[in-house]
């Protein structure tokens, strides 16, 4: 309940302006799948599990790296702006 | 590793995500904040990876470096227009991850699971594999692999409520304890078939939405993989997502003024496709402009509104623009751009195009700002945009668009729009601002058409 109310609170505070990365932010975030991934591929014993396990992990992989990274790309371009505006953003 | 120690590690994590998050809401810190959500992910990994059940390492590395390569070069390759369809991958990707876990799960342990676990099992599967398929369609159209354009048929919706039923009645099945194989497989492949046939129907233009939707989708597969493997980071951090995910999803819609309800179900563009090659001969014709003329407008301008959409993407004029707009400022005149909230393929995506050809944010003004400096504006350059700037949205009662909040280029002095053909925008339909006297038309590649314009710029 609190991360719900969590999620409602943080992202209404977000200008529309950022909102492809933050899209993109908690795309990474729910990467967090990998977590779950790793637990299955960790304990499987037979094979089945084993390539179901693994491939989990590949997938959730590439959520977590891809969706780090494209987000920081697209943050990185905000970086270099005259800090004349700075204040109207919070 | 102790319970309580993975625990205390585990809550680290989600406060870094809150961070992460919270950091988001101003470009100066949102850069930080991304990282210190990342250095929570690895910290999440590297304790479960401490965990006394998990072996395999081999394989577990194998997998990680495969997939993380995979994700590094495809988000490191990907141009920025092409963000959107990279976001719904990777999205995908995640829902498939959770899907397969709930599989894995349901084969070793099927039949001994309480009626909490079995619920999670059956949700994390149906939602994992919708987000999965429905992300890849989503991905498919934006890349034009297929077309954007809504597919739809007769009984559409009676298939899809007999696919996702017979889901549902696979997932009560599984929540009420049957331990059959078949079951979870049928769900899966159910699952998978509904979101293929949920997405289809729907048009490129609203991808955006369905994409916020479906990665909303993923966080709460990812919560319920926690409520199966009771672990606490994915609870919360899965619901975290579920709920930031639902509220952006809602805010998009708002600001295409339309209701969920009827960006999923109301085939938007299907309607005047037929309609629309008509209308542009009922007497009033559109005129095309040259680059020379153009410039003349533009340079003895006082004040030029510069309308960015998804042509200037596809284009890459981005840097060309800036280029266009500093040379105007220096002759004086005011150059302000208007970005419409939906503009480009995502919310805010042509912030961040402009923001990587270094416009300054502050002249980046959004539609409530800048709709009341459009009649003091001699000129409206429109550039790739065109369901956004379309007047029918405040007139044409009949049209899809209709209700949808929109730039009123209409209003400037003079209207120039460059534009590759009269192909119709991706919502699929005319627009009436391109016969309006005040609108000339330039056609031409948007990057093409700008070179030659700050040609005639520098020459005038």
């Amino acid at each position: 309940m609190l991360a719900i109310f969590l999620g409602v609170e943080v992202i209404s505070k977000v200008p529309t302006m950022l909102h492809t990365p933050l899209m993109s932010g908690t795309n990474a975030i729910h990467g967090i799948v990998i977590v779950g991934a790793i637990l299955i591929a960790g304990s499987a014993d037979d094979t089945f599990s084993k390539i179901v396990g693994v491939v989990a992990v590949v997938l959730a992989s590439a959520n977590v790296v891809g969706g780090f990274v494209v987000t920081d790309r697209m943050l990185q371009m905000f970086r270099r702006r005259e800090p004349r505006r700075e204040s109207n953003d919070d | 590793m102790s319970r309580t120690t993975t625990d205390a590690l585990y809550l680290v994590t989600i406060v870094t995500f809150i961070l992460a998050l919270r950091f988001l809401s101003s470009p100066k810190h949102a850069r930080k904040g991304n990282w210190i959500g990342a250095a929570g992910m690895a910290l999440a990994i590297v304790v479960t990876l401490l965990q006394d059940s998990v072996g395999n390492y081999a394989l577990i590395g194998i997998g990680m470096v495969v997939g993380g390569a995979v994700g590094l070069v495809g988000a490191r390759m990907v141009k920025m227009t092409a963000m959107p369809q990279m976001v719904a991958l990777f999205n995908g990707v995640g829902g498939g991850a959770a899907a397969l876990i709930a599989l894995d799960e349901f084969h070793r342990f099927g039949g001994t699971f309480s009626t909490v676990e079995a619920t999670s099992i059956a949700l994390s599967a149906l939602i994992g594999a919708i987000s999965f398929s429905g992300s890849m369609i989503a991905y498919a159209k934006l890349q034009e692999l297929i077309s954007g354009r809504p597919i739809v048929f007769r009984g559409q919706q009676v298939v899809n409520a007999l696919i996702i039923g017979s889901a549902v009645v696979l997932g009560v099945w599984i929540a009420s304890g049957g331990d059959q194989q078949g079951l979870i497989y049928g769900l899966i492949a159910a699952a998978l078939v509904f979101g293929v046939m949920f997405v289809l129907p729907i048009g490129g233009a609203d991808m955006p939405v369905v994409i916020s939707l479906l990665n909303a989708f993923t966080g709460l597969a990812a919560a319920a993989t926690g409520f199966v493997l009771n672990n606490n980071v994915l609870i919360v951090a899965g619901a975290l997502v579920g709920a930031s995910g639902t509220l952006l999803t809602i805010l998009m819609g708002k600001a295409m003024n339309r209701s969920i309800t009827n960006v999923l179900f109301g085939a938007f563009g299907q309607v005047q496709t037929g309609a629309g090659a008509a209308r542009v001969d009922d007497g009033r014709t559109v005129r095309a402009t040259s680059p020379e003329d153009v410039a003349v407008m533009l340079s003895f301008a006082r004040k030029v509104i510069i309308v960015p959409g998804y042509g200037l993407a596809v284009a890459q004029a981005q840097h060309d623009v800036r280029q266009l707009g500093e040379l105007l400022e220096e002759k004086g005149v005011e150059v302000v751009y208007a970005i419409h909230p939906v503009a480009g393929r995502m919310p805010g995506h042509m912030n961040v195009l402009l923001a990587e050809a270094n416009v300054p944010y502050d002249v980046l003004k959004e539609m409530d700002e800048v709709n009341p400096e459009f009649p003091q504006a001699d000129v409206a350059l429109v550039i790739g945009a065109n369901d956004v700037t379309n007047p029918a949205a405040r007139t044409d009662t009949s049209s899809p668009i209709y209700g949808m909040p929109i730039l009123d280029v209409d209003k400037a002095a003079a209207v120039v729009v460059m534009k590759r053909s009269m192909a119709p925008g991706f919502a699929g339909i005319d627009n009436e601002l391109y016969l309006d006297p005040r609108t000339t038309m330039l056609f031409g590649d948007a990057k093409d058409s700008i070179v030659k314009l700050i040609g005639a710029v520098k020459a005038s």
